[in-house]
């Protein structure tokens, strides 16, 4: 049976111990005092019935490819399993893909092997099946029995649910553990063939892997240098956008601008923070750019047509709803009575924000513009659609630089082979992606966080 | 002098200052609201051309004799498909024009139909067999160039004289006219730009959509219900919500890296399926989910979890009986919000192989398929003009479903939200 044929089976006998249970606890209510209600020693059945043929179920799908691969080897004849790890690797995943053809390959070696494999995977589905339904029968056969309405039932399944939602909510830790083995590894792996002071050290990017072995040029070179310099410059383009006017806009906003006028103004501006980053990525390539190639030629400039002028000027324009939202939050948490305080000694409004309130709340939007940062920096659609391909080390707004996360787009798309140093390259710039936006991440927190214990 | 006096005279300077910040607050707030202005109207004037498709209207003869098919009998479906329609628009074509009896001059004359025409005549027999050995007038979609051109009057390279010349022609005897383009809903994509539709990305996000929202808000709530309700305060519950506030900031490539290594190289699922796309929106929107989740779990007073237990609830039924419920509103606005975001989002999808050319509509959580914003960004990379309008006009539609489903998050909020 299929994997998904059983769990539908696991569900629909769930079902039927559910009611088994709830009719016997219902019977039982007649004579004895239950100690809980009735549909409790229904859940309580299901669980029995369900929660071991899941478990089972999961270990077996989980265990069973490198149960089969074992045996795929151990039927190879010893010419093949004498040579070298590598050979055998390769034969066993042809005698993959004849499986995956139904069987049929033109070597007969491998179409006996791809035969055997079916036949084993074909006993070993019987088998899981059997013990599934034979697990999921005696949970219900188990609810049939006296032991069920002895039980605290409520307390039971309240526990088991318990643990579940604390299962889920591990699922946070999971993921970031998941993130950085699947990186990490992948970037050592990397590291192996590339030295790691290439890498973050190197000024030069080609990423070029060789069709023949004994080409020249075949290795490529790994000098990181040249992407980071292009991030960071257009994140610093986007930064010089989005901060002063996000800024201005928090500040009018929380301080000058009527209730009216706030509460259609703020929602406005944030719908440029829920559109599609692809959007900005289109209207950047499209329009921004050529139009800043025109405005540079007609004053004899020349500006390349992936400039990082307008990559950056977009980005930023993304940014500023961020920015501001973030400001705004600080900007309001400081305490009145400072406000007050100034303009009772007679300062401006201006003077009260400049002097007193933007002093105060300062930790609080370098903590936001941080985060910011991060953003940009990781922001990916915007620069793939209209950032350079080469990597030019440069800081001139007006040439085509390429970034971090244009390179790991650019690596990891299209067909390659899994193992070459150049996809492995891609898990290596996003380690380091990974790293120095979680750096970030973790000062802005941290500046946000004491900036507001301050005036709690 | 006194303080007074010092104070007053300062006081022009310091109101022109006041004045001027003010203004530049105002300022900022514009530069905000003309970007905006400008990306909306750049993208609908970018638009509009897609929406609408330029037709000749073409004269064919079904003739069985014309078409190659037996003068008597039944036809099966066997004999359509060595039918050559193509040679039955070209010789109502030429019919059209009898002017037209050099090979240059017929070349011209053909290449201004689409060259899917005869797959649009070949579906349009088979659907309706009667059609055979009748003279119908039917309208061809246009080439790209020629819809350019006429809509537009704009030539692009491709558009020779002779062929300018016929559709001039074509104008003034009323045989070539615009309609709406259909075909951008109801087709998938092409590499032809007049037979590109979107109704493949549209599937494909609703499959991708449905995976990311069955995993990721039972995992979410469950997982705000625990860290509100149940969680002790200990180490690993600071170490869980410090990994989810850093979760909500890791960029989304990097979900992409995760899904590559994991469920593609590590569980060997399919490469372009929805459900691995999927899994890893669910990854990234589960922070925004719990986050919401937990404010809403919050916001329910506690009298009446205290009620509710003071009338021998379990905690767990007071939980799952009132505390749920009247968050759910709550929680409902947070995951459309995290759904609106997983729509847009394209960076991680491109990581995990959902950026093929993929012209079957998908079927399924199982089958390659690409989604709007991966549309979007694969159509803005292709050199025919006329992709542009094509992927502004998905740009709308991608537009339309984020501004319906803000829509209906803010009109919940609205609804249900009460304050205790």
């Amino acid at each position: 049976m299929q994997s998904s044929t059983l769990f539908i089976v696991i569900a629909a006998l769930a079902l039927v111990s559910f009611y088994t249970g709830r009719s016997r606890a219902q019977q039982a209510r007649n004579s004895a005092r239950l100690l809980a209600l009735p549909a409790h020693y229904g859940y309580m059945a299901a669980m029995w019935s369900a929660l071991p043929a899941i478990v089972l179920l999961l270990a077996w799908l989980a265990i069973e490819p490198g149960y089969l691969n074992n045996r795929i080897i151990a039927s190879l004849p010893a010419s093949i399993v004498d040579q070298p790890g590598e050979a055998v690797h390769l034969y066993v995943n042809n005698v993959l893909l004849a499986v995956g053809n139904g069987g049929v390959s033109d070597d007969p070696a491998i179409e006996a092997a791809a035969g055997k494999y079916l036949e084993a995977k074909r006993n070993s589905r019987i088998l899981l099946s059997a013990l599934v339904i034979i697990l999921s029968l005696s949970g219900i056969l188990f609810a049939m029995t006296r032991y069920l309405i002895r039980q605290h039932a409520r307390r039971r399944v309240e526990a088991v649910v318990r643990i579940a939602l604390m299962l889920c909510s591990g699922v946070a830790i999971v993921t970031t553990i998941g993130i950085v083995l699947s990186v990490l590894f992948e970037a050592l792996r990397f590291f192996d063939s590339v030295s790691i002071i290439d890498f973050v050290f190197g000024t030069e990017w080609s990423p070029q892997t060789a069709i023949r072995a004994d080409q020249v040029g075949s290795s490529g070179t790994f000098g990181a240098v040249p992407l980071f310099v292009g991030s960071v410059l257009i994140s610093l383009i986007a930064m010089l956008i989005a901060v002063p006017v996000g800024l201005l806009t928090a500040i009018y906003l929380s301080e000058y601008a009527t209730r009216k006028f706030r509460s259609t103004a703020k929602p406005t501006l944030e719908i440029l923070a829920g559109i599609p980053t692809v959007v900005y990525g289109f209207f950047a390539a499209l329009t921004v750019a050529p139009f800043i190639r025109g405005l540079g030629e007609s004053v004899g400039l020349s500006v390349a047509s992936e400039s990082a002028l307008a990559a950056g000027i977009v980005m930023g324009v993304m940014i500023i709803p961020f920015v501001s939202s973030l400001s705004d939050d600080v900007i309001n948490a400081v305490p009145q009575a400072m406000r007050d305080g100034s303009l009772a000694l007679g300062a401006t409004r201006s003077e009260t924000i400049k002097q007193v309130i933007i002093p105060a709340a300062l930790p609080g939007i370098v903590g936001g513009v941080l985060l910011a940062a991060s953003r940009a920096i990781g922001e990916t659609m915007i620069v793939v659609m209209a950032a350079g391909l080469s990597a030019n080390l440069t800081v001139n707004p007006l040439e085509a630089v390429t970034t971090v996360t244009v390179q790991i787009v650019t690596l990891l798309t299209g067909d390659q082979e899994f193992d070459s140093p150049k996809t492995l390259a891609a898990f290596a710039l996003g380690l380091m992606l990974f790293i120095s936006t979680l750096l970030l991440n973790v000062v802005a927190l941290h500046i946000v966080r004491k900036y507001r214990e301050q005036y709690e | 002098m006194n303080n007074t006096e010092i104070v007053k005279r300062g006081l022009g300077k310091r109101y022109a200052r006041e004045k001027r910040f003010r203004l530049y607050g105002r300022c900022a707030v514009f530069v905000g609201f003309i970007f905006l202005a400008l990306l909306l109207v750049d993208i609908i004037v970018k638009a509009m051309p897609a929406f609408s498709v330029t037709e000749i209207r073409v004269e064919v003869d079904l003739d069985r004799d014309n078409l190659g098919l037996p003068a008597e009998g039944p036809v099966t479906a066997k004999m359509l498909a060595g039918v050559n329609f193509n040679g039955a628009i070209r010789k109502g074509l030429r019919e059209a024009f009898p002017e037209a009896t050099s090979r240059k001059q017929q070349k011209a004359l053909y290449s201004l139909v689409s060259s899917g025409a005869w797959f649009s005549l070949s579906n349009q027999v088979a659907d309706n067999p009667q059609l055979i050995g009748q003279k119908k007038v039917i309208w061809f979609r246009a080439d790209d160039d020629v819809d350019t051109y006429y809509k537009l009057g704009r030539r692009t390279s491709r558009i020779d004289d002779l062929q300018a010349g016929y559709i001039d022609a074509m104008d003034g005897g009323n045989l070539i006219r615009t309609a709406f383009n259909t075909a951008l809903f109801t087709n998938s994509d092409s590499r032809e730009p007049e037979q590109a539709g979107i109704r493949g990305a549209v599937m494909g996000s609703f499959w991708t959509l449905l995976v990311t929202l069955i995993v990721s808000l039972p995992v979410g709530v469950a997982a705000a219900i625990y860290l509100e309700e149940y969680a002790p305060q200990n180490r690993l519950t600071d170490f869980i919500e410090i990994n989810i506030n850093n979760l909500a900031a890791v960029p989304s490539i990097v979900f992409g890296l995760l899904g590559l290594a994991v469920f593609i190289n590590f569980f060997g699922m399919p490469r372009s399926a929805p459900i691995v796309g999927g899994l890893v929106l669910s990854l990234m929107t589960l922070p925004t989910i719990i986050i919401a989740s937990r404010a809403a779990i919050k916001s329910v007073p506690p009298s009446i979890k205290e009620a509710a237990l003071g009338i021998g609830a379990s905690h767990m039924q007071v939980v799952f009986h009132h505390t749920l419920p009247l968050a759910m509103p709550g929680i409902l606005t947070g995951s459309i919000i995290g759904m609106a975001q997983a729509l847009g989002e394209s960076a991680p999808l491109l990581m995990i192989g959902m950026v093929a050319f993929i012209v079957d509509v998908p079927g399924g959580i199982f089958d390659s398929a690409t989604v709007l914003p991966v549309q979007i960004y694969l159509w803005s990379d292709s050199p025919e003009r006329a992709f542009t309008a094509l992927t502004a006009a998905t740009i709308l539609v991608l537009l339309v479903f984020l501004t319906a489903m803000n829509a209906i998050a803010i009109y919940l909020r609205r609804k249900f939200e009460r304050r205790w």
